[in-house]
């Protein structure tokens, strides 16, 4: 390929990228913009503010909404690490066609559309007697996390050869030993994206929630859909934008900390 | 130590919360508020105002999952192709406003595309008569394939990721084209990523209530709203469990759709 033609290729996919991050996050933008707007209105800039901003942190509601969500997902997203990573162990080790049977039945909740899911474990926790509420958001968030985490693991621990554990084994170390020396750390970056995929999926799900909630306790997905069928408040997009930042800033972290720890060893 | 055995809390978590779950739609889905057994609830997606909502929902579903697909396939080519150090900063770009909250993006495109929203603000601006985008199907796939659309993408990186540049490049040595390197080596290899994000995006693009809700009005009803009404409105739940029945035969079938191409995928990938 001539140097012309690989230029104009590269032009033709920057434009093709920057055409797409601008239907990504001309929405977030403009949420972020109207979040300092003083006028109500969405298409008159009446001035900055922050307003919003004090009133949203003074919302009781929201305020509450917000450590439902937080402690939903991190709860949800550890116990769903532990049971998902002990389990994807056990399913490696199992013959093929119970291996095929289980994966498949980790399978359903991903595949299972999310309205079903949450009617299904709606009915099901009607029926056991347990009442509606954050006990029952969170054992439907484990249920629809611990497929995630256990499909992360997978990969990794299909990866690690038997050899080295069994290498292990022979040069005198314990069976935990040389799990926790030899499997481990290999499969422990599936292990990690696994809890942060659940940790996401737990923050972002609306529709089990919906179904699982009992009245009285709003995650902030909840409070965000009962808020804006009454009309969008300007609070929800302050909610937004600073919903917006703290993703980016964890996520910044998560990405750019482990390449430090690798340049220093 | 057996290591079987660490499956068995899974399995019982399992058992109690996926698997009686779904015996409960069955059950319900299946019988009269009585208890006695019937079909009248599954049949009753046959009346024309649920047998409309079906379609609706699968029409918009499939135009939706085929406009992701065009994105992004191009979308994860150019991201594999700039190379490891870059990418992982570019892709991250690419897949941060799937860790915004679902319905916040949702609600971001209401504000877009309201009667007195932006892009209107934006036409009036420029003298342009205004139009109505907000309940209308068109806004409805546009809010699907947004909030669809990186589950496209990560799927179809991860499996372009893993094409060896050798392979590429031996097809180039081969003699051929980039038509042909396109059809013979990456589509085929892609397949299961394809797969992948074709059910990510169908699925639940499929069930949806709540975009039909925020951006179609109450005017536009699917499936998923029909159903979700039966549980939080008309509360009659062997009605709802009726419909869901069906849903989830659609859902079985691109379940054994996919089953069948996974195989055929790693068959010619490994």
């Amino acid at each position: 390929m001539t140097k012309t033609a690989q230029l104009f290729k590269k032009i033709r996919q920057d434009f093709y990228l920057a055409a797409i991050l601008i239907f990504l996050y001309a929405p977030i933008a403009t949420m972020i913009v109207l979040s300092f707007n003083s006028s109500k209105s969405r298409t008159r800039w009446g001035g900055f503010t922050i307003s919003w901003y004090t009133q949203m942190f003074s919302s009781r509601n929201i305020m509450e909404a917000l450590y439902n969500t937080l402690i939903i997902a991190f709860l949800s997203a550890l116990a769903a690490t532990l049971i998902g990573t002990a389990a994807a162990i056990g399913i490696n080790r199992m013959r093929r066609i119970p291996q095929g049977i289980v994966m498949g039945i980790t399978n359903i909740p991903m595949l299972n559309a999310d309205i079903v899911t949450g009617i299904s474990m709606m009915l099901a926790f009607i029926a056991f007697g347990i009442s509606l509420g954050f006990q029952t958001i969170l054992i439907a968030h484990i249920t629809f996390n611990i497929p995630y985490v256990i499909l992360s693991v997978m990969p990794k621990l299909k990866q690690t050869s038997r050899s080295t554990f069994e290498a292990a084994m022979d040069l005198g170390a314990s069976p935990l030993q040389a799990f926790f020396r030899v499997i481990f750390p290999d499969i422990l970056p599936g292990v990690l994206s696994g809890f942060l995929l659940a940790f996401t999926m737990s923050l972002d799900d609306f529709i089990i929630t919906h179904f699982t909630r009992g009245a009285g306790i709003n995650t902030l997905s909840t409070l965000i859909y009962s808020e804006v069928r009454r009309g969008i408040k300007p609070s929800m997009y302050a909610l937004s934008t600073v919903i917006f930042i703290t993703v980016l800033v964890l996520l910044l972290i998560s990405n750019f900390a482990p390449k430090k720890q690798r340049r220093s060893s | 130590m057996n290591k079987k055995l660490l499956a068995g809390p899974y399995l019982i978590w399992m058992a109690g919360f996926i698997i009686i779950p779904l015996a409960l739609i069955v059950y319900y889905g299946l019988t009269d508020p009585p208890g006695a057994f019937t079909l009248a609830n599954v049949a009753s997606i046959s009346a024309p105002e649920h047998l409309k909502a079906l379609f609706l929902s699968l029409g918009l579903s499939l135009i939706s999952t085929v406009i992701c697909l065009l994105l992004a396939y191009p979308l994860a080519m150019i991201l594999r192709s700039r190379g490891v150090g870059d990418a992982s900063f570019i892709v991250f770009i690419f897949i941060l406003p799937m860790w915004m909250n679902f319905l916040l993006r949702t609600l971001a495109w209401q504000t877009l595309l309201e009667k007195n929203g932006v892009i209107n603000g934006i036409l009036s601006f420029l003298c342009l008569p205004s139009q109505s985008l907000i309940n209308t199907p068109g806004a409805i796939i546009l809010g699907m394939v947004y909030n669809f659309l990186p589950f496209m993408v990560l799927p179809i990186y991860n499996v372009l990721c893993k094409i060896d540049d050798n392979t590429i490049n031996a097809a180039r040595d081969l003699g051929a084209n980039f038509h042909q390197t396109f059809f013979r080596i990456w589509l085929p290899l892609s397949v299961p990523g394809i797969i992948s994000g074709v059910t990510m995006v169908f699925v639940p693009a499929l069930t949806t209530f709540v975009i039909s809700n925020l951006l179609g009005g109450s005017k536009i009803l699917l499936i998923g709203n029909v159903i979700e009404q039966e549980f939080t409105k008309g509360s009659n739940w062997h009605l709802g469990s009726g419909l869901s029945l069906v849903l989830m035969v659609f859902i079985l079938l691109s379940m054994a759709l996919i089953a069948r191409y996974d195989k055929n995928g790693e068959g010619s990938g490994f």
